[in-house]
């Protein structure tokens, strides 16, 4: 266990030397939060009852969307993971007595635990203190804050075995830009437009699915859109799917590593 | 103890021609070329022994040690490192041993080298006093110091290799598989290495298998040579042995003026270097010293010198002897 805690501590020491690329990244993100309010804002003074939410439940998804970026989002940073595989440096990870999934694990959650831990605050912050239409607001129901607390820490523990999937597929592709697996689970997670927005069969399939296992499940317990039972019923897949993923990459693990090769000499 | 028999290894490797169109064609229908890269290899390794593992490049060498890593699994035959199969045993048998690859780096990019000894010690589960201890030793030995606050980035390619070094035996490892260590060093930093690998063979009896293409280092440090040329084992015996299996050939290397001096049997031109005639004589027909006085006698000498096969050379000769 001290090893993995250990991967945790450099991964994060590592990620907290990225002072600048922290601070692009929140203000990317602040803009990208904008935008995104504004654009919807149009629509919404368009028609406002044309829309599943309520405008302030979907700047309260936007704003936490986007302060824990860091955490939720389906694929990873760094890719220095992806890069071993393809460059041949896996063969020093190879020679350590450790399990090569538990590590990518680990490694890939302190990447994102660091990346959060820079930038969630600022933007939370900033989101909190924002004039009325555009303010951050704390859920209605306080109840809703332990479920989404609990509902976010799986969230994060199932994009990341979700991650390793795609550093597994490296090792057949040998190209560390699998971009289709990312791009594809941030659509379907809800990572452009909540997934309330979509047709109701396909958002019902989708809730369903691992990727409505993600960020959907916590940003919308969060606004108060699931609460309850359904909130309980969620948590519930995401435990689900978060077992099938972990044992899926233990699996496809176990069958690349005998093929693998470590490229270039 | 090392026991390899009857290792074979095969990859496939994707072809094409050059161009365009042979790359669309290779989106539907793909040509592979299996190489094989181990046929039957075996060989023995005591405790204690230190080996240097030779060859030209794609020999086979690097595939060699990645098997004896656990890294690579044989297509067939048996390994044996004490007691265990490393590519079935991986997490077990990893925990023994310590690997340089001398072409890559285990250590964190951006953060300082100690930092990384440090996750080092933790994967192995290296007690806090042999971390120490170990540290101490490898600090003094290798001349480490102050680098180890440095991040790897900003180390020059002799300091870093020194830190990979250390950080292969962090955790007192019995053996040593070190691929190309000296690569790209220069001169200070070779013998350093060198010095600190004899060292720790002698003191800690740590086996050590070591490939490069430098046969200083194979001079400076093995006893034991194996040679591998297109996969297959050609030779396994000392250094000293294999010195005189490849003759007792003297290189002289003549400067005159005038004409060229005419020769006797037992010397043969092997080439010419910025203007001076390189000769081959071998003692066994004609001795050294009536070799140059035959020179002396027939052309204006100004200049001669005498040298014995150097360990490149004898490993060139091997390798056009192999066809390899």
């Amino acid at each position: 266990m001290r090893a993995y805690f250990s991967l945790l501590r450099i991964r994060f020491i590592n990620g907290l030397q990225y002072r600048a690329a922290a601070l692009a990244g929140i203000s990317t993100q602040f803009a990208w939060g904008f935008m995104e309010i504004l654009a919807f804002s149009a629509f919404y003074r368009a028609n406002p009852d044309a829309f599943p939410m309520e405008f302030s439940q979907l700047v309260q998804y936007i704003w936490l969307q986007q302060a824990f970026l860091g955490v939720i989002v389906p694929w990873s940073w760094g890719g220095n993971i992806t890069e071993t595989i393809v460059n041949g440096n896996i063969a020093y990870e190879l020679v350590r007595p450790m399990n090569l999934y538990n590590r990518w694990y680990f490694e890939s959650l302190a990447n994102r635990l660091a990346n959060a831990a820079m930038r969630c605050l600022p933007i939370l912050a900033v989101a909190f203190l924002l004039p009325a239409p555009f303010r951050m607001n704390l859920p209605a129901n306080l109840g809703g804050l332990g479920l989404f607390a609990v509902s976010l820490t799986l969230t994060v523990l199932v994009v990341s075995a979700y991650v390793i999937l795609d550093y597994i597929s490296v090792f057949y592709t040998m190209s560390r830009y699998n971009a289709i697996f990312s791009v594809a689970a941030d659509f379907l997670a809800g990572g452009y437009i909540p997934l309330s927005f979509f047709p109701a069969t396909l958002r019902r399939i989708l809730e369903l699915s691992p990727f409505g296992a993600m960020q959907n499940l916590p940003l919308r317990i969060f606004n108060g859109e699931i609460a309850g039972s359904d909130a309980m019923w969620g948590i519930a897949l995401q435990v689900f799917w978060l077992i099938v993923m972990v044992l899926l990459g233990k699996l496809l693990m176990k069958h690349s590593l005998k093929r693998v090769v470590a490229q270039g000499g | 103890m090392i026991t390899l028999s009857g290792i074979n290894k095969t990859f496939r490797v994707t072809k094409r021609q050059a161009g365009f169109a042979h790359a669309v064609k290779a989106l539907f229908s793909r040509e592979y070329e299996v190489i094989k890269a181990l046929s039957d290899v075996n060989f023995t390794v005591g405790d204690g022994e230190m080996v240097g593992y030779i060859g030209p490049n794609g020999a086979g060498k690097s595939t060699t040690i990645k098997i004896m890593c656990g890294i690579l699994t044989p297509d067939s035959g048996v390994c044996d490192i004490n007691g265990r199969t490393p590519w079935r045993d991986r997490v077990a048998h990893v925990a023994q041993i310590g690997v340089v690859f001398g072409q890559r780096s285990q250590l964190w990019w951006d953060v300082p080298v100690v930092d990384s000894l440090e996750l080092i010690r933790d994967i192995y589960k290296t007690d806090e006093a042999t971390y120490r201890r170990n540290l101490d030793e490898l600090t003094q030995l290798l001349d480490l110091g102050e680098i180890l606050k440095t991040p790897a980035r900003s180390l020059s390619l002799g300091q870093r290799m020194r830190c990979e070094i250390a950080a292969s035996l962090i955790h007192s490892p019995r053996i040593l598989f070190l691929d190309e260590p000296t690569i790209g060093l220069d001169a200070v930093s070779k013998i350093a290495v060198r010095q600190f690998i004899k060292r720790l063979n002698a003191q800690h009896g740590t086996t050590v298998i070591l490939t490069t293409h430098d046969m200083q280092d194979i001079e400076a440090l093995t006893q034991r040579i194996l040679l591998i040329g297109k996969g297959r084992i050609l030779l396994d015996g000392s250094l000293e042995e294999l010195k005189k299996r490849s003759s007792e050939r003297k290189t002289l290397v003549v400067k005159y003026s005038g004409s060229p001096p005419p020769l006797v049997t037992g010397m043969a031109i092997s080439g010419e270097k910025d203007g001076r005639l390189v000769l081959e004589l071998d003692p066994a027909i004609v001795r050294v010293n009536e070799g140059i006085a035959h020179l002396a006698a027939h052309c204006e000498l100004q200049d001669v010198s005498v040298s014995d096969i150097t360990a490149e050379e004898m490993v060139a000769a091997l390798y056009k002897e192999y066809q390899i």
